[in-house]
């Protein structure tokens, strides 16, 4: 397998706090991955030593085989970045701007001109080409910010946090966007905080905390490695929550949990057989349900289990 | 699909292609001008401020008459004038660290300095505006160039010369300070003395012998009296030079101390 991206040992020190503490990456050619972790856990820092932003201490990282410390402007030339902070200018039209960054690269007037209509199309901008992008709501100037960052065809994507303090909508937009350029082969690193994005965009998915990769793999076996499987049961009539209360624990040996507003039962388990057993018993025992199976753990569970807190989910963010 | 061919990655990047992506920044920075008009206030409103207030309010006092007072004054104004004009370009640059666009420009295949020498360049256009507004302005008051285009055209060139060198000054405490605005308040401190402890806006034969020894190396005094030679007639060359002189030692100093606050602030 090839690799778009691939670091090992990244150290990252500012003074006295250590922000990448030997952070090791491999991200296969046309996957996405997402680097997830609590704010501060070295995400950003991460992505700005992959863009050349920054310098790491020790270790290295090579993206499309160029090295980020000695061929800056080889890796440059592959990459694009949108981010918290890799910005557009806010005084400038969309098309001025994404005009400007094509003349940067190469392009000719006419080519950037070109190559600005055809992405501010792609964007559904088309209709704010020409004002300010300080005029521009959340979710367009994230689209724009995305629009530059694509100017260059780059072949390896950073996207930092790109959905952070968008509504649903514009969220659901940026995913599509990201699942387009990824059918078109483009390799994709993106941080998020959020266990959906990671869980609805990523191939793979390494698991930062303090500086280090506390997991990684992909979202199914991070749930299976680290959770197990649980069985619910949702009865049809509320009064045989003890009944099958008691099924559950006579299969199981444990006490089965109760979320008595939501009418649910559930337990954790190692051995799928015991669906069939319970289907079973239920039937013996006359009780009918409306909601019944094996199911993976979330990726908010699993986040859970391994940094032993829960995300930092904002308000009003999606959950 | 568009035709476009975007160049294949090279390691380094050349002189030529350091100038090209240069004036493209250059070219942001002008289109910025465009479409913020009221950018320009400081250059333009403050300039007029200082020909109102200088001719008519100290004018009859110090020049004998407020007329005998905008010829000599004007000159001092332009040099004054460029001075503030830099303190536009650390702004601007602190302004786009902090929002951004240079890990932007900074994660594209161009030259690192080009963001930085586009900025000095774009700056040139609030050089020009500053000198334009002070020129018709002084004009409708009165003012009339005693020599010929030629040498009025000297003394513009020698100014911005002056004001590019001196922007590496402003680029460096942009570099330095947290936020934009901290920018002019740290350079007002040094602006002040530079400009006002000149020949440019009173003779400098009454003033105390410390304060007149500083006046008389000061570059400011040395440039207006240029531009005084170049705009009233009289000699010029010698004081052009010393002016000329100084822009380069200034560069010489602050240019690298700029790239090197460059450099450690972003990494």
């Amino acid at each position: 397998m090839s690799y778009a991206i691939e670091a090992e040992g990244l150290v990252k020190r500012f003074g006295s706090t250590v922000a990448l503490n030997g952070v090791d990456l491999a991200v296969p050619t046309g996957k996405v991955l997402g680097v997830l972790g609590p704010n501060g856990a070295g995400k950003t820092t991460a992505v700005r030593v992959l863009a050349t932003l920054l310098r790491a201490d020790e270790g290295w990282a090579r993206v499309g085989g160029y090295d980020v410390a000695t061929q800056q402007n080889s890796v440059r030339s592959l990459i694009g970045l949108t981010g918290q902070y890799a910005s557009i200018d806010e005084d400038l039209s969309g098309t001025e701007n994404l005009v400007l960054l094509g003349k940067l690269l190469g392009l000719s007037k006419a080519n950037a001109k070109a190559r600005a209509a055809e992405l501010l199309a792609k964007f559904e901008l088309t209709d704010a080409a020409g004002r300010a992008i300080k005029t521009y709501s959340g979710g367009m100037r994230r689209r724009a910010d995305l629009a530059a960052s694509l100017v260059g065809r780059p072949d390896v994507l950073y996207l930092d946090e790109p959905t952070t303090g968008l509504d649903p909508h514009s969220r659901n937009e940026v995913w599509s966007t990201v699942r387009g350029l990824v059918d078109d082969g483009v390799t994709v690193l993106l941080t998020t905080q959020y266990l959906e994005e990671a869980d609805q965009l990523a191939d793979l998915i390494t698991v930062i905390d303090h500086g280090k990769v506390i997991a990684s793999g992909s979202p199914h076996e991070l749930k299976r490695r680290t959770g197990g499987q649980s069985l619910q049961v949702r009865p049809t009539v509320a009064a045989d929550t003890a009944a099958v209360a008691t099924i559950l624990r006579d299969l199981t040996g444990t006490e089965p949990q109760v979320d008595a507003d939501a009418g649910l039962l559930s337990t954790a388990v190692d051995n799928p057989l015991l669906l069939s057993a319970l289907v079973r018993k239920l039937d013996e025992a006359g009780i009918t349900a409306d909601e019944l199976g094996l199911r993976l753990p979330s990726l908010d569970e699993v986040f859970l289990s391994l940094t032993g807190r829960t995300t930092p989910i904002p308000e009003g963010s999606p959950a | 699909m568009t035709a476009a061919v975007l160049p294949r990655p090279t390691a380094t990047v050349g002189l030529s292609e350091t100038l090209r992506h240069s004036f493209a920044l250059a070219g942001r920075a002008v289109t910025k001008v465009r479409k913020n008009p009221e950018s320009l206030l400081d250059v333009t409103l403050q300039p007029i401020i200082f020909l109102v207030l200088f001719v008519y309010l100290f004018g009859g006092a110090v020049g004998g008459s407020t007329d005998a007072y905008l010829q000599v004054l004007l000159p001092g104004l332009m040099v004054q004038n460029i001075v503030f004009a830099s303190l536009g370009t650390g702004m601007a640059l602190n302004t786009d660290i902090t929002k951004g666009m240079f890990d932007r420009f900074r994660s594209m295949p161009i030259a690192r300095s080009a963001p930085l020498i586009g900025a000095v360049l774009g700056d040139i256009v609030r050089f020009v505006v500053t000198l334009t507004v002070l020129f018709v302005f002084a004009t409708i008051m009165g003012f009339r160039v005693q020599t010929d285009p030629g040498r009025f055209l000297i003394a513009v060139v020698l100014l911005i010369a002056f004001g590019l060198c001196l922007c590496w000054v402003s680029v460096w405490v942009g570099m330095l300070v947290k936020s934009p605005q901290a920018v002019p308040g740290t350079l007002v401190a040094f602006m002040f003395p530079l400009t006002f402890g000149s020949n440019a806006f009173v003779p400098a034969d009454t003033l105390p012998g410390w304060l007149k020894a500083w006046v008389d190396i000061n570059p400011v005094t040395h440039l207006t009296d240029a531009g005084r030679g170049l705009l009233l007639g009289g000699e010029w060359v010698g004081s052009a030079a010393i002016a000329f002189a100084w822009a380069i030692g200034i560069a010489a100093v602050f240019l690298p101390l700029a790239l090197r606050g460059y450099r450690k602030r972003l990494g």
